[in-house]
């Protein structure tokens, strides 16, 4: 009896959970569809964004991933990989850098914003520009990607450790070869978390990749983000709701794809790696 | 392999900011400052691009206190300000390109026609706190104010001779944007926005409503506003050949039809 | 639970020179990483500092309220602001967040197109914008709340949209750690004959508390930093947060509304509340360390 109560009362929040989220889904779909078109996501913007396209502001978007991705993965896994195999039980070293990366985690985005401001366009003196853009936004989801990587490496049963060092492994090769590969799940979570924090991000890249909405034509271009745009067109643009509802239903399909692209990838490649182990 | 992938980015790195020092060419400007002015800007940017071949010119934005920072500190080679410059700013030279007037709104089912200087100041107090005592209808009032440091509030409280202290306000709001969606939302609510968005919102069939402001119906087309500001672009010093020509652009009647675009009053000749 | 704390070290020592060489290198980024802390944290001091020395710190603590263009900084009741937030919203989203993530794991088939449906939303709604959600805050939620008690933009919309915005980290790091339990230890206490309930409440989530913790941490830290969404629902009036009613500014909107227009002692002061925010935070990932005792942080 217990049993039915509880699983009616979870299911029943579960349902509510997704029901909300299907009305902020909807309210967005059904606000942005009309404006959404072909020629909106190949045109350039026109007149502050009110008409025109978003073509440019895409693919800044994209470069600015693709350079937070590439920094924070590397390093991210590095990190996980360190603190969960490399670091005994209350090292003082792992500790600090545990709590360490929690506070990172905690810091507004907007003070990353005015860190990567000072930091990577001012003293860098990378400008504003779509690489201190990526590198800022690298900072922000570094802590989130390790704490989940590293927590997912824990979980991985330890006869599989045993396993490997009875079978001669060196470690280096157990990580590569069967650890990173069970922890798929939580580095597709970290990873998935940190893409759709990057994407969603305001605050931190008004002063670091900047407000220019033209085609970036390299790394160092200064180039508007998506979030930056729908929250310059809802809040600073008069008249711009229609097209803010638009690029946001863009930057969830974008988002869509992103989740089923890093699913995609790490099935291939550490799908492959249990495989041949 | 993450190994090789870091060392990648480390000579990427370097690479890359090595190129960082031609950032002020002679075919470069770089302008930041205030939100309000920045989508101006950027479209007379746009066109000013497309006029002359080969300069680029990148609109930042980030608030009035940047534009004059970065171009008192040489960070930018134009400033955006949208206020009139204070006294302790008087190293800077102010060019304006446009007026944006203030006029208060209400909600659209708010049966309230006029309000004198008065009545708003006893609002604003909280000395007035439901519609019913103006003549209204039974509803609480919702005072909506700006935040400290915008210039739409300084002027605000200097029209009205008031203290920001002494304002009960119930919402205090950052854009102007964000002033039109929340008296949209709340039917009690009353707020202050710039004139020329209010104006098309109420085209638009937002359920927002103009006030006169002592007895003046205040609108963009006949330059009627009690409560004016001028958006300048400042630059320290003697401004660039590019600068003064771009300045010199941004004030001349070509632009016009942008600045109306934007709904800010356009200089008069 | 001895199966979460091993590691290598825990099992011999590093014979091998390659992966000497992996530790000393994986170190190197570790410390790298933790450099970006204090990078950040002498930043915002140094831009802090004016407001703290010739005793600026002393007006955030005995100055009554925030009226910078009248020199008062009284910072308090900003910080309980963002204090009830974060934790009505963590409240409110701790319960629901689990109990995604437990259906998710053992009540639907993982495979199952419902669940596939239900992860994609999940990990949607922790990529949307927070101004997007603030959108739908200020023309849905607030119009709501006003309804009941004018004006709307208040302590409880904020709490309900942080509440939002922060589920999907709870429920998909509490899954990927509920996922992540040997199937074993499941089998082994339905063997013993305990009811789903059971194995739920007493094994599993046991089992997962440290991933189910670090994702809350993660979250309650996102919550009191989250900026925009709380910016376009709290009102921002500067007031202690005395009804669940009452409109109240946040320290992160604070920052965002006058950071733009600030000057000297007033910027100052607005670095000096994200070094406090930073500190907030801080402690609470400490205190967090010494409640979770060895298990988390050793």
């Amino acid at each position: 009896m217990a049993d039915q109560i509880f699983k009616a009362v979870i299911l029943a929040c579960t349902a509510f959970i997704g029901l909300v989220f299907l009305w902020i889904l909807g309210e967005v779909v059904v606000k942005g569809i009309s404006h959404l078109s072909f020629s909106f996501l190949f045109d350039a913007p026109v007149n502050s964004g009110r008409a025109g396209g978003i073509a440019p502001i895409l693919v800044s978007t994209l470069m600015i991933i693709i350079v937070a991705v590439s920094v924070s993965v590397p390093l991210g896994l590095g990190v996980a990989v360190w603190l969960s195999e490399f670091t005994k039980q209350g090292q003082k070293f792992a500790t600090s850098t545990r709590l360490t990366l929690d506070v990172l985690a905690g810091i507004p985005s907007i003070v990353y914003g005015l860190f990567g401001n000072a930091f990577f366009c001012i003293y860098l003196g990378l400008g504003f520009s779509i690489l201190s853009g990526g590198l800022t936004l690298a900072c922000m989801i570094l802590p989130i990607f390790i704490r989940t990587c590293e927590m997912g490496l824990r979980t991985v049963n330890d006869s599989w450790r045993k396993g490997a060092l009875a079978l001669g492994m060196t470690r280096t090769a157990a990580i590569w070869h069967i650890l990173l590969p069970s922890a798929t799940p939580a580095i597709i979570a970290g990873l998935v978390l940190g893409i759709g924090r990057a994407t969603a991000e305001t605050a931190a890249l008004i002063f670091t990749s900047g407000y220019v909405d033209r085609m970036p034509e390299s790394f160092m271009d200064s180039g508007r983000a998506l979030a930056v745009h729908i929250y310059d067109l809802s809040m600073n643009v008069t008249g711009g709701d229609h097209a803010a509802y638009a690029t946001a239903l863009t930057l969830i399909i974008l988002i869509v794809f992103f989740n089923i692209m890093a699913q995609f990838m790490m099935d291939q490649w550490l799908g492959r790696k249990v495989l041949s182990s | 392999m993450f190994v090789n992938l870091k060392l990648v980015w480390l000579v990427t790195l370097l690479f890359f900011s090595s190129f960082s020092t031609t950032m002020a060419a002679d075919n470069r400007l770089v302008i930041t400052g205030s939100s309000t002015v920045a989508p101006l800007a950027l479209e007379i940017a746009k066109l000013f691009e497309n006029n002359n071949p080969g300069i680029r010119i990148d609109v930042q934005t980030g608030g009035s206190s940047r534009g004059i920072n970065d171009a008192r500190m040489g960070l930018a080679n134009i400033g955006m300000v949208s206020r009139a410059l204070k006294p302790a700013e008087s190293d800077l030279t102010p060019f304006t390109i446009a007026m944006d007037g203030i006029g208060m709104i209400v909600h659209k089912s708010n049966n309230i026609k006029t309000l004198s200087n008065a009545q708003i100041i006893a609002i604003y107090k909280g000395k007035i706190t439901n519609w019913k005592q103006l003549g209204g209808s039974d509803l609480a009032i919702s005072v909506v104010n700006k935040a400290e440091g915008r210039s739409t509030l300084e002027l605000f409280l200097k029209h009205f001779s008031l203290k920001n202290s002494q304002i009960k306000a119930h919402v205090v709001i950052g854009d102007n944007q964000q002033g039109i969606k929340t008296v949209s939302g709340t039917p009690g609510a009353i707020g202050y926005v710039s004139i020329g968005t209010a104006e098309y919102e109420e085209k638009q069939g937002t359920p927002i409503r103009l006030l006169p402001l002592a007895g003046v119906s205040a609108s963009v087309r006949d330059g009627v506003f009690p409560l004016s500001r001028p958006l300048n672009l400042v630059t320290k010093g003697k401004p660039s050949l590019l600068a003064k020509r771009f300045i010199g652009f941004a004030q001349s009647a070509e632009v016009h039809g942008l600045v109306k675009n934007q709904f800010f009053v356009p200089l008069k000749p | 639970m001895a199966l979460l704390k091993t590691s290598f070290l825990f099992l011999s020592s590093l014979k091998h020179q390659p992966d000497r060489t992996l530790s000393f290198f994986l170190a190197i980024l570790a410390a790298l990483s933790g450099l970006l802390l204090l990078l950040v944290i002498l930043f915002l001091a140094k831009e802090a500092w004016p407001g703290l020395t010739n005793g600026g710190w002393r007006s955030f603590l005995t100055h009554k309220s925030w009226y910078p263009l009248e020199g008062m900084f009284g910072i308090f009741p900003m910080i309980w602001a963002s204090l009830a937030m974060m934790f009505g919203a963590v409240l409110i989203a701790i319960p629901l967040g689990l109990s995604a993530a437990i259906v998710m794991r053992f009540y639907i088939p993982p495979t199952s197109l419902l669940a596939q449906a239900y992860r994609l939303i999940l990990g949607l709604l922790a990529g949307i914008p927070s101004v997007v959600y603030g959108l739908w805050g200020l023309t849905v939620l607030v119009p709501l709340i006003g309804q009941l008690h004018p004006p709307g933009a208040s302590l409880l919309a904020a709490i309900l949209i942080l509440a939002l915005m922060i589920l999907p980290t709870i429920a998909l790091t509490a899954l990927a750690a509920l996922e992540a339990i040997p199937k074993t230890i499941l089998s082994g206490a339905a063997a013993l004959g305990m009811s789903q309930k059971g194995q739920i409440l007493s094994v599993a989530l046991p089992a997962a508390r440290m991933g189910i913790i670090g994702g809350i941490l993660l979250s309650m830290a996102r919550a009191l930093g989250e900026t925009m969404a709380v910016l376009m629902v709290a009102g921002n009036v500067v007031q202690n947060p005395d009804s669940l009613f009452a409109p109240v500014r946040a320290l992160t909107a604070n920052i965002a509304l006058e950071m733009a227009y600030a000057t000297s002692f007033h910027r100052a002061s607005l670095f000096a509340s994200g070094l406090l925010l930073t500190f907030l935070v801080f402690l609470l990932s400490w205190f967090a360390s010494r409640n979770m005792g060895n298990n988390h942080y050793g």
